[in-house]
């Protein structure tokens, strides 16, 4: 369970530069919970995922992961409980690093790290079948350096590298909006079949209201750094794509939506 | 160039295959710039040159002047991780440093140690003439080091460390402690630039505290040459690269100096391979400016 309590984050205090991120989230996603997160550019949508991850140290406030409180932990540290995809798909791995080693470093996140060899013929196995089941055809050619992939195969892959070690919670940020639209719908359908077969808590930041409310089993709405709009349920059930533009047009005071930060599709 | 001339370049090569191998975890590895071994290569030859000449076990001498380079790379690593001092400028304030250590260590600017029992002298039983025995036993001490380096980097813990230096956004995200995987990488790194040094006052006969100058730069040079020449993403095979590019770099440069080409003097050795490591670099950036503009 994930425990998001009154959160504030400044960036620059007392600066010129001050800007106020955050201004008072409380949140809670009970265990296999999977909450999507929309709202317009700095809203704080990355900033929210962020201070989980413990890039980002918040003024105030506090964030509990699985009942232990982690807000001011290094990001290594808690790293045992945060799974993680990030936005550009390159740096979810390492470019000079086989596909291979890459699943295997990520299969002892949180874990003690000693001298056994990484590639043992056991754990090569699983992470074989692991990248079989994508059906990517890369389980042949799990010697290849990750640099020789495609932005959808390693962001795949990444969502696979996510889910080798067990976490508390799974975060992803906008990990389809970098990829071309057959590779984001692709992403996206692994991302639901994963968190269903792990049963993962997860946070998905996403800029597509279709996304938004087709995955995932909540959906919460960020406008200058507060939670605007929480749903889930048979109210969301009901809500179609136009009834979140709508809200979103009038959280915004009218304002027209740029298509840029949005994607209504 | 003479037979013995020949083998004294290999020789001087493996030796410097050790600090070949250290500069590749810390440049390629770590992604760390690092000139402490400027400083930590003397130093190893100094504990060496102190501890024998104080009666001590050869081997003994090496482990000492191992954990002695191992310390420098710590300072170095605990500079940048610590309090955030740029990593070169750190490895630079360490090198400084260690040049008084140095000195402080041996007494006096230079010492030798002649007529002395040092890792080599039991073989020189064997029946093989003297500088073909030398290159031997130190490729098979390098051999070593290089075997156990590889393993060590295909474990769990080396995996981080080579993720740490690649990509740390990454490693943290997976439970890297970043920070953690550049002190043993800096520590190892610089034992074995030590172990370099201490073999190298055994073999040479002498320890000095200017015979750091420049150590950086002929490792460097070590890497890329091994690199050029044996395009490898096989660990053990990179590793080996260095030591080769070490021999090679060598013996190219005695070559050079016996030839007497271009008017080249031995005084000339830094100039000729600062050129060398700078071309090396350079090269590779046109190139590859060459292919984007097609």
């Amino acid at each position: 369970m994930i425990v998001v309590q009154n959160l504030r984050v400044t960036f620059n205090p007392g600066t010129p530069l001050e800007r106020r991120a955050i201004i008072g989230i409380d949140l809670t996603l009970k265990e296999g919970e999977f909450v999507t997160v929309i709202g317009s550019n700095g809203a704080g949508k990355s900033t929210l995922l962020a201070s989980i991850a413990g890039d980002v140290v918040p003024q105030d406030g506090s964030i509990r992961i699985g009942g232990r409180d982690v807000t001011r932990e290094q990001p290594a540290k808690r790293a045992a409980g945060v799974a993680r995809v990030f936005q550009d798909p390159l740096a979810g791995s390492c470019a000079n690093l086989s596909i291979e080693e890459n699943l295997a470093l990520a299969a002892m996140r949180g874990q003690r790290r000693g001298l056994r060899t990484a590639l043992r013929p056991d754990r090569r196995a699983v992470l074989r079948q692991r990248v079989a089941e994508l059906g990517l055809n890369l389980e042949n050619r799990m010697g290849d350096r990750m640099g020789l992939l495609s932005g959808g195969q390693r962001q795949a892959l990444a969502l696979v590298m996510a889910t080798l070690a067990k976490a508390q919670v799974l975060l992803l940020d906008e990990h389809t909006a970098a990829l071309d639209p057959g590779m984001a719908e692709f992403v996206a359908e692994l991302t639901q079949k994963l968190v269903m077969s792990h049963q993962l808590t997860t946070l998905m930041v996403t800029h597509s209201m279709r996304q938004a409310l087709d995955l995932g089993t909540r959906t919460i709405m960020l406008h200058e750094g507060r939670i605007v709009l929480d749903i889930a349920g048979d109210k969301r059930k009901d809500m179609k794509v136009d009834d979140l533009v709508e809200m979103f047009r009038r959280v915004r005071g009218g304002a027209e939506l740029d298509d840029d930060e949005l994607r209504i599709g | 160039m003479s037979a013995i001339a020949f083998w004294g370049a290999v020789e001087l090569g493996l030796l410097y295959g050790f600090v070949a191998v250290g500069v590749f975890l810390a440049f390629r590895v770590l992604d760390f710039p690092d000139l402490t071994v400027d400083g930590s290569f003397p130093l190893g030859a100094a504990v060496a040159a102190v501890a024998i000449t104080s009666g001590w076990d050869p081997w003994l001498a090496c482990l000492l002047a191992a954990m002695g380079g191992a310390i420098c790379g710590l300072v170095t690593a605990f500079l940048n991780v610590r309090f955030g001092i740029l990593n070169l400028l750190a490895s630079i304030l360490t090198m400084i440093a260690l040049f008084s250590i140095n000195l402080r260590i041996m007494g006096r600017p230079n010492m030798a140690v002649l007529n002395r029992e040092t890792v080599v002298t039991p073989f020189y039983d064997l029946g093989l003439p003297d500088h073909i025995v030398r290159p031997l036993v130190l490729a098979v001490l390098v051999l070593v080091a290089v075997l156990l380096l590889a393993r060590f980097l295909a474990s769990d813990f080396g995996l981080a460390m080579r993720a740490a230096g690649a990509n740390a956004r990454m490693a943290r995200a997976n439970g890297v402690d970043v920070g953690r995987q550049i002190y043993v990488g800096m520590a190892l790194s610089n034992a074995l630039t030590g172990i370099g040094g201490a073999l190298f006052a055994q073999i040479a006969g002498f320890a000095d505290v200017t015979s750091g100058v420049g150590t950086i730069v002929v490792g460097l040079a070590a890497v890329i040459v091994g690199e050029t020449l044996f395009r490898s993403r096989m660990l053990l095979v990179a590793l080996l690269a260095c030591v080769i590019g070490s021999v090679i770099y060598r013996v190219a440069v005695q070559l050079a100096l016996s030839a007497d080409l271009l008017f080249l003097r031995a005084s000339d050795l830094n100039l000729v391979t600062a050129v060398l490591v700078a071309l090396a670099l350079i090269l590779p950036k046109l190139r590859s400016r060459g292919e984007v503009a097609r």
